[in-house]
């Protein structure tokens, strides 16, 4: 066997309070993806920070080619060959694809004078391994985001890497890109590339990784070979238990339609009406690729996206929806897709994102009742089991898990009719996962029709009763629970019929 | 309330060196002085708060004395207008003056800094226009004697001008801290996306906020007026609004919104009255008045950012 490129031996590193990495394990052999798998705050982020740089270790050693290595900075990972692609892209929109592959690193005339046409000549090799079918002088912003991604890749290869850090991938990218991505990586650990693999998405994992190195708690809780990894092993490593992961069969005897849509049609597609009915006790899931309007539906329907016609009745009552506040008069709430910006506002405690939407509740003559408003916060998180100190703790202190039990909280202090989930699990480790949907069968079981956003295919498959498909603007199906495969959804998604 | 305990330090200290190096600093007439300024100054700093708390920005504050100045003397002087009518015109003015502001931040989306300083070149302009440049007064004030001493008199030793913003500044106090509209304000400020899915109208919040300024410019702005008791339409106002953003910074409201408080807002008015009062003491040349200002509101936000990187450490 190969000697590992790269070797982090007993890594501990701990911040104020926590104990973030205890003794961690960690080689990659050239040529061979590592998938590192485990809950949020289970390390992996500092692990990696660790090893691009970012942040220096307590404790512990680096081997780069059976070498010490010491990383002090992000300049010093670079120069070991440590490429990092993280999750929020680091690419400039107002830049070419060449300029962003080349950034600080722009081939020049005289010293000072960019020479562009060497710029876009030595990017397009780097381009092509990727499989990037875009011209070098392509400015960022018409790119897709999976493109983008790949413009990050290609910078870190013209830097050299022979390790690539690749955190959550794929968190926003369409089943379809996904393949594509995947499909990148093999080629490049084809071509010797150490690959890290970070994802939440065990499907993945399953297909792509040689080896899975899970951490939990900051330590490393096990390594599976090729030949072992199956989403249970996963699993019962990341969470240290069983987890059941079964399509649901508890569904409910669903009700009379609680919501109606007719004729809808948004901004983004003003010539594709949609009509479809979500049944009291029913959780419609929405599949479709990225782009395909469902979260355009979504956002029309709770009236922060005014859409261009269209009529909603609740409970068999037509309902006039111009803003959120109507919706939420209406008892139509919405748990976005992104729940740091559109979701929570992080720099206020909790307490006062739950009352935010309600707070008329919590008042008298206009003044808000603390008391009232501490009442129903601490029920709530009891009831949601948000792991957090108290109440008064900024929502952004929290992991992105007890972030959207907050986002629930906000919702379920009231009377949902209508609950409309846009992701509602993305980036939210696999225990707060089960949570969640525990949550949304209750609900369902209680007469609450939910709508269901999700580009997370098991999820979609488990969770739903019904499953409605997108496809650029129209709804090309509505399945039943018993006919939802894989399969038949890809394609009604894809637009064939 | 550790945010404004920083600022408030300063203040003590800065009022400490100034008490031991010119006894004067503690005399009445200086302290009431002192007071009667704070209260003009603080009234529309907190208006400017408030539109700093929304992440927004007003530049227009001194020209609209300026215009409002004018049209005072004007409505009072020349067309014998009752004093209680002319309040009440030109607070409506103002006010108004503060709602177009909102809406053309909130609905026409233009930057609240492009909004409110074509304000600033406009009422300016126009304040110069109406009057043909020239210095418009209240003379001897008959007629309206108690507005006058709104502005320069006292209630119990107490100038009226501090009463009238502590008065304002209890009311808005509670309207910021306590109620709902001051929870959404800060909220909008925070976060806008995320105010608008919780099903807060942002527009009108923001809006509000241009009004509630304009009409506590509009108040500040008529006892300014009188005390000055003479308005000169090319420098009356001038760059007040600087000490109104200036005093709404050192007070904790953060330009980039969603923070800020009404006592951080006082002790930051007081401070620069305090240091403007200092320059007067000592005998600093007068025209090293806004240097001193600049450095120290400089040192006190450099502190603010040292104090903060330390706790979140």
């Amino acid at each position: 066997m190969k000697e590992p490129i790269l070797q982090m031996k007993k890594i501990g590193k701990s911040f104020p309070g926590v104990r973030a990495l205890d003794g961690v394990d960690f080689e990659i052999r050239s040529g061979e993806v590592v998938a590192l798998a485990g809950e949020n705050g289970a390390g992996k982020s500092t692990l990696m920070k660790i090893l691009g740089g970012v942040y220096q270790p307590d404790e512990g050693e680096i081997f780069v080619d059976g070498e010490q290595a010491r990383i002090g900075e992000v300049s010093d990972a670079i120069r070991f060959g440590i490429g990092f692609v993280h999750q929020e892209l680091n690419v400039l929109d107002n830049l070419t694809v060449a300029e962003n592959v080349f950034l600080g690193r722009e081939p020049r005339i005289f010293g000072y004078l960019i020479d562009r046409k060497r710029l876009n000549s030595e990017a397009r090799p780097f381009l092509e391994i990727l499989g990037l079918d875009v011209a070098p002088q392509t400015p960022l912003n018409v790119l897709s985001i999976a493109k983008r991604q790949l413009v990050e890749i290609a910078k870190a290869l013209s830097l050299n890497a022979r390790i690539l850090i690749l955190d959550e991938p794929t968190s926003s990218l369409t089943l379809t890109e996904t393949d594509r991505l995947l499909e990148v990586i093999k080629d490049l650990r084809d071509r010797g590339i150490a690959v890290i693999y970070i994802s939440h998405r065990l499907g993945e994992i399953r297909e792509i990784a040689d080896r899975v190195v899970t951490l939990r708690d900051g330590r490393n809780a096990g390594v599976l070979a090729r030949d072992e990894i199956s989403h249970d092993a996963i699993v019962r490593q990341m969470v240290g238990r069983d987890i059941k992961r079964e399509k649901r069969t508890d569904r409910a005897e669903t009700g009379d339609a609680m919501l109606k849509v007719r004729d809808l049609r948004t901004s983004r597609y003003p010539e594709k009406p949609i009509s479809f009915d979500v049944r009291k006790g029913e959780i419609l899931g929405f599949a479709g690729l990225v782009g395909a309007g469902r979260t355009e539906a979504a956002q029309a329907i709770f009236g922060v996206d005014r859409p261009v016609s269209g009529t909603l009745e609740i409970d068999g009552t037509r309902a006039s929806i111009s803003d959120a506040g109507d919706a939420i008069a209406n008892g139509i709430y919405l748990v976005p897709e992104d729940r740091r910006q559109a979701g929570l506002i992080l720099e206020i405690p909790i307490r006062e994102n739950i009352t935010l939407p309600a707070l008329a509740r919590y008042s008298k003559r206009g003044l808000v009742t603390r008391s009232a408003e501490t009442d129903v916060a601490v029920r709530m998180s009891e009831k949601l089991k948000i792991k957090t100190p108290s109440v008064e703790t900024p929502a952004g202190n929290l992991s992105g898990g007890n972030q959207q039990k907050v986002v629930l909280a906000k919702w379920l202090s009231l009377e949902p009719k209508v609950l409309i989930f846009d992701e509602p699990t993305r980036g939210i480790d696999v225990g707060a996962k089960s949570e969640i949907y525990e949550l949304m069968r209750g609900l369902a079981a209680n007469g609450v029709a939910i709508m269901m956003i999700s580009s997370d295919m098991e999820e979609i498959i488990n969770e739903s009763d019904r499953v409605a498909v997108m496809h650029e603007g129209s709804i090309t199906g509505i399945l039943d629970g018993d006919n939802a495969s894989e399969e038949s959804i890809m394609k009604l998604a894809v637009g064939s019929v | 309330m550790k945010k404004e305990l920083g600022i408030f330090v300063l203040l003590a200290v800065v009022c400490g060196v100034l008490a031991v190096l010119s006894p004067e600093f503690l005399s009445a007439t200086n302290l009431q002085n002192l007071a009667r300024l704070i209260g003009i100054f603080g009234i529309f700093s907190i208006g400017t708060g408030i539109v700093i708390i929304t992440g927004g920005i007003d530049l227009s504050v001194g020209s609209v004395f300026a215009l409002l100045g004018v049209i005072l003397s004007i409505l009072l002087v020349e067309y014998k207008v009752p004093a209680a009518l002319a309040i009440i015109i030109v607070l409506a003015m103002t006010t108004f003056l503060g709602l177009i502001h909102g809406l053309l931040v909130t609905k026409v989306k233009i930057q609240p800094f492009i909004v409110t300083l074509c304000g600033l070149l406009f009422y300016r302009g126009l304040s110069r226009y109406i009057t043909d440049d020239n210095t418009k007064g209240f003379g001897n004030a008959a007629g309206f004697e108690t507005l006058q001493s709104v502005a320069t008199g006292s209630l119990f030793g107490i100038p009226t001008p501090f009463v009238l913003l502590v008065v304002i500044g209890t009311i808005m106090w509670v309207v910021l801290h306590r109620s709902v509209w001051g929870r959404y304000l800060f909220a909008v400020g925070r976060n806008e996306t995320a105010s608008m899915f919780s099903g807060i109208n942002t527009s009108v919040m923001i809006a509000s906020a241009y009004v509630i300024g304009g009409l506590l410019a509009g108040v500040s702005g008529i006892v300014l007026a009188f005390y000055t008791n003479s308005v000169s339409p090319s420098s009356h106002g001038n760059s007040y609004e600087l000490y109104g953003i200036a005093a709404a910074v050192l007070g904790g409201c953060s330009l980039r919104g969603g923070t800020g408080s009404i006592i951080g807002i006082f002790i930051g008015t007081a401070l620069l009255q305090v240091l403007q009062n200092l320059v007067n003491l000592l005998g600093i040349p007068s025209s090293l008045n806004f240097a001193v200002m600049g450095v120290v509101i400089m040192l006190g936000v450099i502190a603010d950012q040292v104090l903060q990187t330390r706790n979140a450490k």
